[in-house]
């Protein structure tokens, strides 16, 4: 559950998407949409939210002339929008969750404890007309209880990133504290956030502590591994430049390795959010309290399997919100 | 008049799995205020070590480095490195990399608005005025290095040390910057050690040139003064340098030593 490999920065998963993006027009021109497509969708969850028309044209202009047979529309000096490249991406994904919908109807169609897409959506749409209600300290809108795992979250994943980045640095910067912390790190960041919440549990007396204790431990190791890979990778060529204008220990770490750590260093950010996210939900199943995993015992307990689909689809629709926010985030600091 | 850098018996032996590995031995040199000295040799003949430890980057095993009479200790300020790979931070423009070794030699004693005025003469001394607020990457391979140039010159070192630094730029924009590089040191008259390749380049900008033999263990050859006007009271024209008898004169004799003398190079830099 908790897996925190290196990634390579934003560069890298961007240009393969754009190779991604060539190969689909290649393919799209000789086959009609549909062969492969469902496989690639899943592939990439990201995709339908990451090309929508702006990076399409950016990167046709050197495909397009070059793979499709067919012409695309001459280009008049004003660059107007290509829609056909518009369509050719907004309609598979479309058509992908049109499919899902459809399979789901169909399963459903004879009733059972599944609910129905109609119902579902019937559902969600009761639930969203008033989100932010309160009628005791258990039954509170979904609102509410979306924003108190946010909050447990923040404070948790927060901790994590304060903790966690300076040791990545330290860990990257000396190769001793490396040696020393690497197999403490190995051992236990492969651990699920369930072993550790008894712990927690155990310590702090209470739930909401124990819960953002559980997230600290998780969400920590992708800032620490990735602060102290990206420190050890900074170019011999910038630290030469520290060593020639003779820097001070404090310069150079705050002038020359932080802003080449920066990449790696929200790449690691990243990760560890959409790890808080996953656990927080698992968390508060276990402990009870507020909360969107709360919320999904409870329904579970009320047998309201609709009410389940849907926190499905909010938590699914947070945590992509969390991941758009820091890579928009990552996108201010690239310099390359 | 006493030189203003020395380097007296100096030696270099570095520390190897597979023993010792003795890069430099007695290498003596004096240098002048305002000279132009170049470094050329083949590969692996201890040019570059020559030259971090004149940066101070490295510290000799045997012998002395004085600058201005007073021991090198580690690098400084006071001797401004230009590298082969212009090494700009790529996150801050032409004009932020110049600042952050002018604010390392000036930030104490100077003002935010003094020290950007520093930055700026340094770039508009390179011609690069147009590019100042541009960054490394929205630049060519030529402008950076300049950029690299100004950086060093803005410190106002007591030298210039210069690894090879047009190596990585093509044959015309070496060339522009060779010219550029003749008027800068017109305008500041500052000392020039350089570590060099290129024959020509050694003989069009430099005072005297100073001819490695072949790693390892490497020494002075031959020191040969140039024939001409010293560089920062006559940049050189190479158009009419091909006709000029010293300039022919001295390179012939570099060639010689470099292909004839010292032929037995693939033997020794493995």
């Amino acid at each position: 559950m908790v897996s925190a490999v290196f990634h390579a920065p934003l560069e890298a998963t961007r240009q393969s998407a754009e190779e991604k993006q060539a190969l689909r027009q290649a393919q799209g021109e000789r086959s009609d949409a549909m062969r492969g497509e469902p496989d690639r969708d899943q592939r990439e969850p990201v995709s339908p939210a990451r090309d929508p028309g702006a990076d399409s044209v950016r990167a046709e202009p050197v495909e397009a002339p070059a793979t499709a047979p067919a012409p695309t529309p001459h280009r008049t000096r004003r660059n107007p929008i290509d829609w056909r490249e518009f369509w050719l991406h907004v309609l598979p994904p479309l058509a992908g969750v049109e499919l899902l919908i459809g399979v789901w109807a169909l399963s459903t169609q004879k009733g059972g404890a599944f609910p129905t897409p109609a119902a579902t959506f019937d559902a969600a749409w009761k639930l969203f007309a008033d989100p932010f209600y309160r009628n005791g300290p258990n039954d509170q809108g979904i609102g509410w209880n979306v924003l108190n795992s946010l909050e447990r979250v923040g404070l948790g994943f927060g901790l994590a990133a304060l903790v966690g980045i300076p040791l990545g640095f330290l860990i990257g910067r000396f190769a001793v504290l490396d040696r020393m912390a690497s197999p403490i790190v190995s051992l236990l960041k492969p651990v699920s956030p369930l072993a550790w919440l008894p712990i927690g549990l155990l310590v702090f007396k209470s739930a909401n502590p124990a819960a953002i204790w559980t997230i600290f431990i998780c969400s920590i190791w992708p800032m620490v591994i990735n602060t102290a890979v990206g420190v050890q990778r900074v170019p011999q060529d910038y630290l030469n430049v520290a060593r020639v204008l003779n820097l001070s220990e404090w310069r150079v770490a705050t002038r020359i390795l932080l802003p080449a750590v920066m990449p790696y260093l929200l790449t690691g950010v990243r990760l560890s959010v959409g790890t808080a996210w996953l656990v927080i939900v698992a968390a508060e199943m276990l402990t009870g309290g507020v909360g969107i995993g709360f919320w999904v015992w409870d329904e579970w307990n009320n047998l309201n399997v609709a009410h389940i689909i849907v926190a499905i689809f909010v938590i699914g629709f947070v945590g992509l919100l969390l991941e758009w926010a820091l890579m928009a985030l990552a996108r201010r600091f690239e310099y390359a | 008049m006493k030189p203003m850098l020395q380097i007296s018996d100096v030696g270099m032996t570095f520390p190897t799995k597979r023993g010792p590995f003795v890069a430099l031995r007695d290498v003596s040199l004096d240098v002048s205020r305002g000279e132009f000295v170049s470094l050329i040799g083949h590969s692996g003949c201890g040019k570059s070590t020559l030259l971090n430890l004149v940066a101070g980057l490295t510290v000799p095993t045997a012998g002395l480095l004085l600058l201005d009479g007073r021991e090198l200790r580690g690098p400084g300020p006071d001797r401004g490195v230009v590298f082969q790979n212009h090494s700009l931070l790529p996150w801050l423009s032409c004009t932020g990399n110049v600042l952050l070794a002018v604010e390392r030699v000036f930030g104490e004693r100077e003002s935010r608005a003094q020290l950007r005025d520093r930055a700026l003469a340094a770039l508009e001394l390179v011609g690069l005025t147009h590019a100042k607020d541009k960054l490394p990457g929205e630049i060519s391979g030529g402008m950076k290095q300049r950029v690299g140039i100004a950086r060093a010159l803005a410190m106002q070192p007591k030298m210039l040390l210069m690894d090879e630094p047009f190596g990585a730029l093509d044959a015309l924009t070496r060339a522009r910057l060779q010219d550029e590089l003749m008027k800068i040191v017109a305008a500041t008259g500052s000392t020039v050690m350089m570590v060099t390749h290129d024959v020509d380049e050694a003989v069009l900008l430099s005072d005297r040139i100073v001819m490695l033999t072949n790693g390892p263990a490497a020494t002075i050859g031959e020191v040969r003064a140039v024939p001409l006007p010293p560089l920062r009271e006559a940049p050189r024209n190479r158009l009419e340098m091909a006709h000029d008898a010293g300039y022919l004169a001295t390179r012939e004799r570099v060639l010689e030593f470099l292909y004839r003398k010292q032929a037995h190079v693939e033997a020794h830099t493995a």
